[in-house]
């Protein structure tokens, strides 16, 4: 069965239509790269995935639960499915520990010895133990959004859900993200969902790429299509044309 | 002045524990009641919000010294018999819950919206987010305004001298008259209250600093 299915899917702000006829199928274990201009849809898209964005019409499947349906609890779906914001959102008040140990004491009641061996696994994962003790505060963008990653993944969700993570850091930090990053959809069955500009990052490890712009998806293509073939769509091939060259 | 001190020290005295125990009982049920109204104010839920909303402005917006007769008059008239103390208590305290809330409020809502969408996706609910990341960081945010609204909460307990509430002031009107030394009576009094609202505007700064 599919981790994420999108059928028909209209969403709109308003009178604004901000998803048009979305129809989008993520299977378990995949690694599928959203890109398109400002403004085409894909944060709101990634979005409605976790309920942080409600959706108007149609169906959305997600680990087998319709999110369009009021019955479905939606931090059953949460506990599954983890998020990594552009602005990485860390508790500014608890510690880097604290941040990554919370919601699995008080959402999975998970034992705190145990607790803490796990957080301090995905710490070294992401190569950041010595900033155990310290706030988010205290941290560069890049080591944050580690930290961020770490957060989702101690919750050992089925998908993981990406908005931008590369997009306020500094040059230099944006590997260290990405290496992590990398590192996950390789080793794990991990469904992963990424809004990025990154293409060497969607080339190298997304098995697609979606194209969206002005609310519809346009293209979905395996990643050796889309960037060694050509996107049948002239727009995406315009926009890819654009970021590669630069 | 100190034989105002010398003479009614004793009255001085009650007045002082009545000022400070009105205070106290109101502060804490202010302080609850206050931050209760705030979240509903901030609450998704639109009924809550209106709630929320009424009871701020109704409480905020009519003096504090008619809520507190209306306790001490109209509520013995028609309910319960309460004490000139404990109408003003109750007055005292639903007054300052409204300015509490309209604190704690901005509080809630100076914090970044991120932090609420980073717990809610991480799998907590509203009521745990709430709980665990958005109010330690409002309440940070709102000690000094908070601060502000328990000193005017101690003064305003001066109200209880309307309604036989044997506190500060009303010791003061009592002495005034007796002694006929009005300046001394007022100058002693003021000190009393002083010596209440120094040390809660002290422990306020000081809390500020170590929470920074």
């Amino acid at each position: 069965m599919a981790m994420i299915e999108f059928q028909d899917v209209q969403k709109y702000y308003g009178s604004f239509h901000a998803l048009k006829d979305i129809n989008l199928k993520i299977e378990a274990g995949e690694t599928v790269v959203l890109i398109g201009p400002s403004g085409s849809g894909k944060s709101t898209l990634i979005r409605t995935v976790n309920g942080l964005e409600t959706i108007q019409k149609g169906k959305l499947i997600v680990n087998g639960q319709d999110l369009a349906n009021k019955k479905t609890d939606i931090n059953r779906i949460r506990k599954n499915v983890g998020m990594v914001f552009q602005h990485f959102n860390l508790y500014a008040n608890k510690t880097v520990m604290e941040n990554i140990m919370l919601a699995p004491r008080i959402v999975l009641h998970r034992k705190e010895d145990e607790n803490r061996k796990i957080a301090l696994e995905l710490l070294d994962r992401v190569g950041l133990r010595s900033q155990a003790e310290k706030l988010p505060a205290q941290l560069s963008g890049g080591q944050q959004q580690r930290i961020a990653i770490a957060r989702s993944l101690a919750m050992r969700p089925k998908c993981l859900l990406f908005d931008e993570p590369t997009s306020a850091l500094d040059p230099e930090m944006i590997d260290d993200v990405l290496n992590v990053m990398k590192d996950i959809a390789r080793d794990s069955d991990m469904t992963m969902l990424v809004v990025t500009h990154e293409m060497g990052f969607a080339r190298e490890v997304a098995n697609r790429v979606v194209f969206m712009d002005d609310g519809r998806i346009l293209e979905d293509d395996s990643s050796e299509k889309f960037f060694d073939g050509e996107p049948s769509n002239e727009r995406a091939r315009q926009f890819l044309g654009k970021i590669i060259t630069h | 002045m100190i034989s105002i001190f010398q003479n009614y020290g004793g009255e001085l005295l009650t007045g002082l524990g009545q000022t400070l125990l009105c205070s106290i009982i109101a502060l804490i049920f202010a302080l609850i009641i206050g931050s209760a109204f705030a979240i509903m104010e901030t609450m998704p839920n639109k009924a809550a919000r209106i709630i929320a909303r009424v009871y701020i402005e109704v409480f905020r917006n009519i003096p504090l010294l008619v809520i507190t007769m209306f306790f001490y008059v109209v509520i013995p008239m028609y309910i319960v018999k309460i004490s000139g103390f404990a109408s003003g208590t109750i007055g005292l305290t639903l007054y300052s819950s409204a300015f509490i809330a309209e604190t704690v409020r901005s509080g809630i809502q100076s914090v970044d919206p991120g932090q609420m969408e980073g717990a809610r996706a991480n799998g907590l609910s509203y009521w745990q987010s709430m709980r665990y990341i958005i109010l330690p960081q409002a309440f940070r945010y709102v000690i000094p305004p908070l601060g502000n609204q328990f000193i005017n909460l101690v003064k305003n307990s001066s109200v209880l001298a309307f309604v036989a509430g044997f506190d500060l002031m009303y010791q003061a009107n009592v002495i005034a008259s007796d002694s006929l030394k009005s300046m001394s009576t007022y100058l002693c009094v003021g000190l009393l209250y002083l010596v209440l609202t120094l040390p809660l505007s002290y422990y306020m700064r000081h809390l500020e600093k170590k929470l920074a």
